[in-house]
């Protein structure tokens, strides 16, 4: 199934992330010997140990390659082989506390669709979500694509109150949910909606966030109707619930840091010209991954400490 | 009688909305509820809020431990109120929307409570590592089981995890720690979740049936 | 008119343009009829869609009609046809009208806009108005509406049978017939950490989740508040309820007095108990950690419905050494709260813990009934996998058959 990448790119800042693990390390070394004295380690020691193994990657920035998983590479190769000006819906369903773990996910599709030269439409059914979907147009579109137009690459029709409500009416009319884009442009004024009538139009639907309203109420009241593909990109701790989607109902999921992770890296692997651009999946893997080893390392090393002690009171 | 007539509400509108699943006419009704719910729980905000206020200000008065934060409390709230229903700082004057861009409320929003919110999301992580250094051992086979899988998960999310199995052939590849994980994902925890939630939806219709019937009361205040 | 109108100079100029200009416009039309006129031979006219059907949508409020025709024979992804126009009257009125249209190479539409036992007619249309190569008229149809979705039918049973079957053992149990409920060790220990806290000096705290009284799992909270609180009377040990939502404080407020009162002291009762502190999620948890950290409660009950906070609020009562029994119907947390807590009520148990604890024999029906529901699924998942699993391995005839049966069965479509 996989194709293992090389493992690690490592960046110039080796030397603070060899100081950092250098320090865990020796950590480590003391945490075992007071487990092998069946003695526990105070929850403060473990959080210290968490903020330097999320902290020294942050500082001295690592990353590792990533090989996309079938879920994440087939939303991509999906949005890969959409032919050039396909209509590609991506709501932004999500809020500030869940915008680190997605946000990277709705930049890295919003490159990739313009990357592709898709026609975009941006909306949300979270009040929250229409600042984030400005803050991804502003790094994104803005930044690296200067040339696209508003109204003919991409049209953003902005936050619409009413949860599944507003899935029940676009799903047959959009124009009777949304008459007009974010800026009062009507929507028969605008290009891309010449041939769109109606989700059933669109070719490829995006949910990104993990709640509710969310990613199942748009299979539920959009994609099972329709039958228009739809893709999600969800925080890691709502990913299990989503799978029994996977593959019918849901073309590709990307789940939490790691998802936008591989999600990036295939981008970059297909675009090399984004080599250059901020990827923050990638770069949060970095201390994720530190972490998730220390959090191993911890459980090791909790499991001596309870074995020697059970092992001296049955003495 | 108070108890009677909130009985008799609750078994009417209970029976009422069962009733509207399975009858075209009345399928609005739900909305129509829910509704007329949000606009319940729009006025007893002024009761939260009232109390919220009595509770500080007492504090504050009659300085209370702790009544310093109390100070804290009470110019948070009156602050972000008056901005926000007076609009101040708002670009579009009084008649625009308090989240308007570049307004004080959407800039106290964003550049306060965001940060706050993600601060205290952030403390996930920590807590994560002292529950999985706590919890994780293994005191018999169930707590045995739940070690490896976790171990797995961890791993799975890792580069190391494509490392450690690389040389696990493709016809084995399920072996293969990433596809492990979301095997363990997809098909263990799933099962798991899925008989979760059926007993789930048993014990909401067995609650639910008490309580419309009116056998379970306790939600009223006990009889005296 | 006004006659003044007529006399005025500006209006006499106007109809001299207005007789010169269509003297010429008639002159030149005479000479050469094509001009303006697109020649009817240079315009490809698609072949008209075929076969319109028109049915009522069924279980629905009378407002809908479903339409279903055969593609235009060009329609063939060359462009020729650009879309479908539907076209609507009504039987023994007016002319056809455009009602909507769709793309090309779509065969369905779903018009919402009739009225419910009034008749229409339909026709598609191509690449223009009504009147442009449609197609034949379609069937006449009547929207009608439908008392009783009978698409819910299984819905129906299924619930009957379940509901049923708590109500049967609820009248059982009045009966004095006496139920064998298994053991939960979460609501086994509700009085010992109850009375752990008064011993120690130290107060409770109860946090019945984040959501509105609109959610289940907080009026079984509330409903549990309901008994701890009586003990809690019983043994004058001070409680503390931080609320998230308004009402919520409300109920909480008149369930804890209740209590007081049944339990003989309303002396000791006190609104304070139940506070609201904040809609905003992490908001709420701050304030509740900080009440944790500070007051150090010795027992922490966290029962209703919980999203990302309930590990720091668990694992910030694990801190300060309280006895912890946690309960919620949200899977995803409920591992958190296990590994973090020292009892926990897995799902349904947070349903049945008001029964359990209250121990009368109707509520205690209850829990009987609802196991009558689990033992259904479990024979029809065992049924399921083994046909479902002979079916596709073996392809055998009467797997299959069963297999799709369960499947239809189990099936909710509205």
């Amino acid at each position: 199934m996989f194709t293992p990448a090389p493992l690690l790119a490592l960046s110039s800042s080796t030397i603070g992330v060899s100081i950092s693990l250098g320090l865990v390390g020796l950590g480590m070394v003391w945490m075992l010997i007071r487990s092998l004295r069946a003695r526990d380690v105070d929850r403060r020691i473990v959080f210290l140990f968490i903020f330097i193994s999320v902290s020294a990657p942050i500082l001295f920035p690592i990353t590792f390659s990533e090989t996309p998983t079938p879920v994440v590479k087939k939303l991509f190769d999906k949005v890969e082989s959409l032919p050039a000006d396909s209509k590609v819906l991506i709501s932004f369903d999500f809020d500030p506390a869940m915008a680190p773990e997605v946000q990277p996910m709705a930049d890295a599709f919003t490159r990739h669709c313009m990357a592709k030269n898709h026609k975009v439409i941006f909306m949300s059914l979270w009040a929250t979500g229409q600042s984030l979907l400005n803050q991804t147009m502003r790094a994104v579109l803005v930044t690296e694509f200067p040339e696209k137009r508003d109204g003919i690459d991409y049209v953003e029709l902005g936050y619409k109150a009413g949860n599944e409500g507003v899935l029940n009416v676009i799903v047959s009319n959009f124009r009777k949910m949304f008459p007009t884009d974010v800026n009062s442009i009507p929507l028969d004024s605008i290009e891309i909606f010449d041939k769109i009538k109606s989700c059933r139009d669109l070719d490829l639907i995006i949910s990104i966030g993990g709640g509710k309203p969310g990613i199942k109420e748009w299979v539920l009241f959009v994609g099972d109707p329709t039958k228009t593909p739809i893709g999600a990109g969800v925080a890691a701790v709502v990913a299990p619930q989503l799978y029994p989607y996977y593959p019918k109902q849901l073309l590709g999921l990307l789940g939490g840091v790691k998802g936008a992770a591989e999600y990036e890296s295939e981008l970059v692997r297909h675009y090399p010209q984004f080599e250059e651009v901020d990827k923050p999946g990638l770069r949060m893997m970095g201390p994720q991954t530190f972490a998730h080893v220390v959090i191993l390392a911890f459980i090791v090393l909790g499991n001596i400490s309870f074995f020697v002690s059970r092992r001296r009171a049955s003495r | 009688m108070k108890r009677q007539v909130a009985l008799l509400i609750t078994l009417f509108i209970g029976t009422l909305l069962v009733v509207s699943v399975f009858i075209p006419p009345m399928e609005s009704l739900k909305e129509t509820f829910t509704l007329f719910f949000d606009i319940i729980a729009v006025f007893a905000f002024f009761l939260g809020g009232g109390n919220l206020l009595r509770v500080h200000l007492t504090k504050l008065s009659k300085r209370k431990q702790d009544w310093v934060y109390s100070i804290v409390t009470l110019v948070g709230f009156t602050v972000v109120l008056v901005i926000g229903l007076f609009k101040l700082g708002n670009p579009g004057g009084i008649a625009a929307s308090p989240t308007a861009e570049g307004s004080l409320f959407q800039t106290l929003f964003d550049n306060v409570l965001v940060p706050l919110s993600s601060t205290m999301y952030a403390l996930l992580a920590f807590f994560v590592a002292s529950a999985s250094y706590r919890a994780f051992r293994a005191k018999n086979r169930e707590a045995t089981i739940l070690l490896i899988a976790a171990f797995i998960i961890l791993l799975g999310r890792t580069p190391f995890g494509m490392m450690l199995t690389s040389w696990v052939p493709n016809s084995l590849s399920i072996l293969q720690i990433p596809n492990l994980a979301i095997w363990i994902m997809n098909s263990a925890n799933l099962a798991g979740q899925r008989a979760i939630m059926i007993g789930i939806g048993l014990g909401v219709v067995s609650m639910s049936i008490r309580i419309i019937l009116g056998i379970e009361r306790t939600y009223l205040g006990e009889e005296k | 008119m006004d006659d003044q109108l007529y006399r005025q100079p500006v209006f006499r100029v106007f109809q001299i343009f207005l007789i010169i200009f269509t003297v010429l416009a008639g002159s030149i039309f005479a000479q050469d009829p094509a001009i303006g006129l697109t020649d009817s031979a240079d315009v490809f006219v698609p072949a008209p869609p075929g076969a319109v059907k028109a049915t009522d949508v069924v279980y629905d409020q009378g407002g809908a009609v479903d339409l279903e025709w055969e593609l235009s024979p060009d329609d063939d992804g060359s462009l020729k046809v650009s879309g479908y126009y539907i076209c609507r009257r009504e039987v023994g009125g007016e002319d056809y009208r455009l009602v909507d249209s769709v793309m090309a190479g779509v065969r369905t539409f779903v018009d919402e806009t009739v009225e419910q036992d009034h008749t229409y007619q339909y026709m598609v249309a191509v690449n223009g108005d009504c009147s442009t190569a449609p197609s034949e008229e379609s069937n006449s149809i009547t929207p009608d509406m439908e008392w009783l979705n009978f698409g819910l039918s299984n819905l129906f049973i299924i619930g009957l049978v379940i509901c049923g079957s708590v109500i049967y053992f609820i009248a059982h149990a009045k009966r004095g017939k006496k139920f064998f409920i298994r053991k939960i060790a979460g609501l086994e220990a509700v009085d010992e950490a109850i009375g752990r806290a008064t011993e120690m000096g130290r107060p409770i705290l109860f946090v019945p989740g984040i959501l509105d009284m609109d959610d289940v799992q907080t009026i079984a909270a509330l409903t549990i508040l309901g008994r701890v609180s009586r003990v809690v009377a019983d043994y004058d040990t001070k409680i503390n309820v931080p609320v998230s939502r308004s009402l919520v404080m409300t109920a909480a407020r008149e369930t804890i007095k209740s209590s007081y009162m049944a339990a003989g002291r309303p002396d000791a009762y006190s609104d304070d108990m139940a506070a609201y502190i904040t809609d905003e999620q992490f908001g709420y948890v701050a304030a509740v950690d900080g009440m944790m950290v500070r007051e150090k409660p010795a027992t922490c009950f966290l029962l209703g419905a919980f999203f990302a906070e309930s590990l720091i609020l668990a694992e910030t009562g694990n801190s300060i050494g309280a006895i912890q029994i946690a309960g919620t119907a949200r899977p995803a947390q409920l591992p958190f709260f296990v590994a973090a807590c020292d009892f926990t009520l897995i799902g349904e148990e947070l349903f049945a813990a008001s029964a359990y604890l209250s121990g009368e024999p109707k509520q205690m029906g209850s829990l009987k009934g609802q196991d009558v529901g689990k033992a259904i699924a479990m024979v029809f998942i065992v049924l399921g996998v083994i046909t479902t699993t002979l079916a596709q391995a073996w392809d055998i005839g009467v797997f299959t058959w069963i297999s799709d049966l369960l499947h239809d069965l189990f099936q909710v479509t509205s």
